[in-house]
């Protein structure tokens, strides 16, 4: 039986972690290689990384981050944040990662995403959708939730279906950062809608929300930041929780 | 001794580059090429494939001698191959994604959608999925019946002999995802991305 995943997801900043993992035994806690790894040691079923850093000059910097990590960490590694092309794209694959995910690029120009699903295959293209609730419906946000682009979400993920994406990683934007779990009517409707697997993503703070992800949102994976960063939970507690409340994980 | 991954364009095969290179731990030399000569002289050979069974079929075709110097390896002198993925879907006689495309026809079958049950089961098959182990295959010294390995495909493998499958995963369906047949290996999963249990198949393969 397939599992449904849990993915941390780490920002990275100019090669550096923000917000890392709480750890007493880190020897440097802003490494990314270093909590990526002892995220998949720990059962992690993938690995994101998120890449925040502002200025173009520093955008190298993650390159030399998925390389260091893709020879260490054997599960599959999606990393996103700035992914404007299809140079772009061949870039991160070409230096480990598994996965690509665009956001603002797929708005914008799908060619890309088109573009990319042809060249290297649906399966290491992830679209991610950042949404905000308006009236009875979502409206994709663009550059990291600042621009809203009016655009409807459900609307856009078939259209992302249909160019080529493997995954929709969804990302609820009035959730995101306040720990009072997914916006499962948001995840139910689009992974009713589309036939590609779902990961659910923003606005977790217990475990519960991440089986409520799952069991009512229809989510294939879920992805969590925070709850793993501080130490409040390790992703073996969380897939221990799932497995209790009859979630097939993989443990 | 030489394991080489076969270059051939086919996608990403840095991961794949990365695990063997891990597992071989400088004790065995990891080459990446597309060079037939280096190919030939190899003692084992990977040949991995991402994106459509098409455009790899075509990637091996566009550089000229390939296929000759694979059948040859494989075929001829029955050296040990391991197809991953796509790079394993390419055995069958014929595939079915975008275009019917003849494959490589050293295991026959075809290669065609999984049945997703009018829409029911979501593709691709993407996570991990235990694997059931049918045939006591070399490739699985010492891995556990029901083990996780990491998916991520939207068509299948059908052999016509039966008898070539080592272990099926249950997903839609009972879909193959290991074959041997002699010395030509498969995985449908991703061993390289399959943890420290995925690592232990490309031992096994590495020590054959």
């Amino acid at each position: 039986m397939l599992k449904n995943r849990i993915i941390p997801c780490l920002d990275v900043k100019n090669g550096r972690v923000v917000k890392g993992i709480n750890f007493v035994d880190l020897k440097d806690a802003g490494d990314p290689v270093e909590q990526a790894k002892i995220y998949s040691d720990g059962g992690a079923d993938e690995i994101c990384f998120l890449d925040i850093t502002a200025s173009n000059e520093n955008r190298d910097t993650i390159y030399d981050v998925v390389e260091k990590t893709s020879k260490k960490c054997f599960v599959p590694l999606t990393v996103g944040g700035g992914v404007r092309s299809v140079d772009d794209i061949t870039k991160l694959l070409n230096c480990g990662a598994d996965k690509v995910s665009i956001n603002t690029a797929a708005v914008q120009n799908p060619e890309v995403v088109i573009d990319s699903s042809k060249k290297f295959g649906a399966q290491c293209i992830v679209v991610a959708i950042d949404a905000k609730k308006k009236d009875d419906k979502w409206e994709i946000f663009t550059h990291g939730g600042r621009n809203n682009t009016g655009i409807d979400v459900i609307e856009f993920s078939k259209k992302m279906e249909d160019s080529g994406a493997g995954e929709l990683l969804v990302t609820s934007m009035d959730r995101d950062g306040t720990q009072v779990g997914y916006d499962i009517d948001l995840m139910s409707k689009i992974s009713s809608k589309v036939n590609i697997p779902v990961i659910a993503s923003g606005g977790v703070g217990n475990l519960d929300h991440l089986v409520d992800g799952i069991k009512l949102g229809n989510a294939s994976a879920v992805l969590a930041a925070s709850i793993f960063h501080y130490g409040k939970f390790s992703v073996k507690q969380a897939k221990e929780y799932l497995n209790s409340k009859g979630i097939p994980v993989r443990i | 001794m030489n394991v080489t991954i076969v270059d051939y364009n086919s996608g990403n095969i840095s991961s794949v580059i990365n695990s063997f290179k891990e597992v071989a731990n400088d004790k065995v030399n990891i080459e990446v090429t597309s060079d037939l000569n280096k190919i030939k002289s190899s003692d084992k050979l990977v040949l991995p494939g991402q994106g459509s069974f098409k455009r790899c079929v075509d990637a091996l075709n566009a550089i000229n001698g390939l296929v000759d110097t694979l059948n040859e390896f494989a075929i001829t002198n029955k050296k040990s191959l391991l197809g991953i993925c796509v790079g394993l879907q390419m055995f069958a006689d014929i595939g079915y994604e975008e275009t019917e495309t003849k494959g490589l026809g050293w295991i026959s079958g075809k290669v065609s959608k999984i049945d997703n049950q009018n829409g029911k089961y979501k593709l691709p098959h993407i996570g991990w999925n235990q694997i059931n182990i049918v045939k006591d295959s070399k490739i699985f010294k010492d891995i556990e019946n029901n083990s996780h390995m990491y998916f991520v495909h939207s068509y299948e493998f059908v052999p016509n002999d039966k008898k070539v499958i080592s272990a099926t995963t249950d997903y839609s369906s009972n879909i193959v995802c290991s074959v041997e047949k002699e010395n030509i290996f498969g995985t449908q999963f991703h061993p390289e991305k399959s943890d420290k249990i995925g690592l232990k198949i490309i031992d096994n393969f590495i020590n054959l």
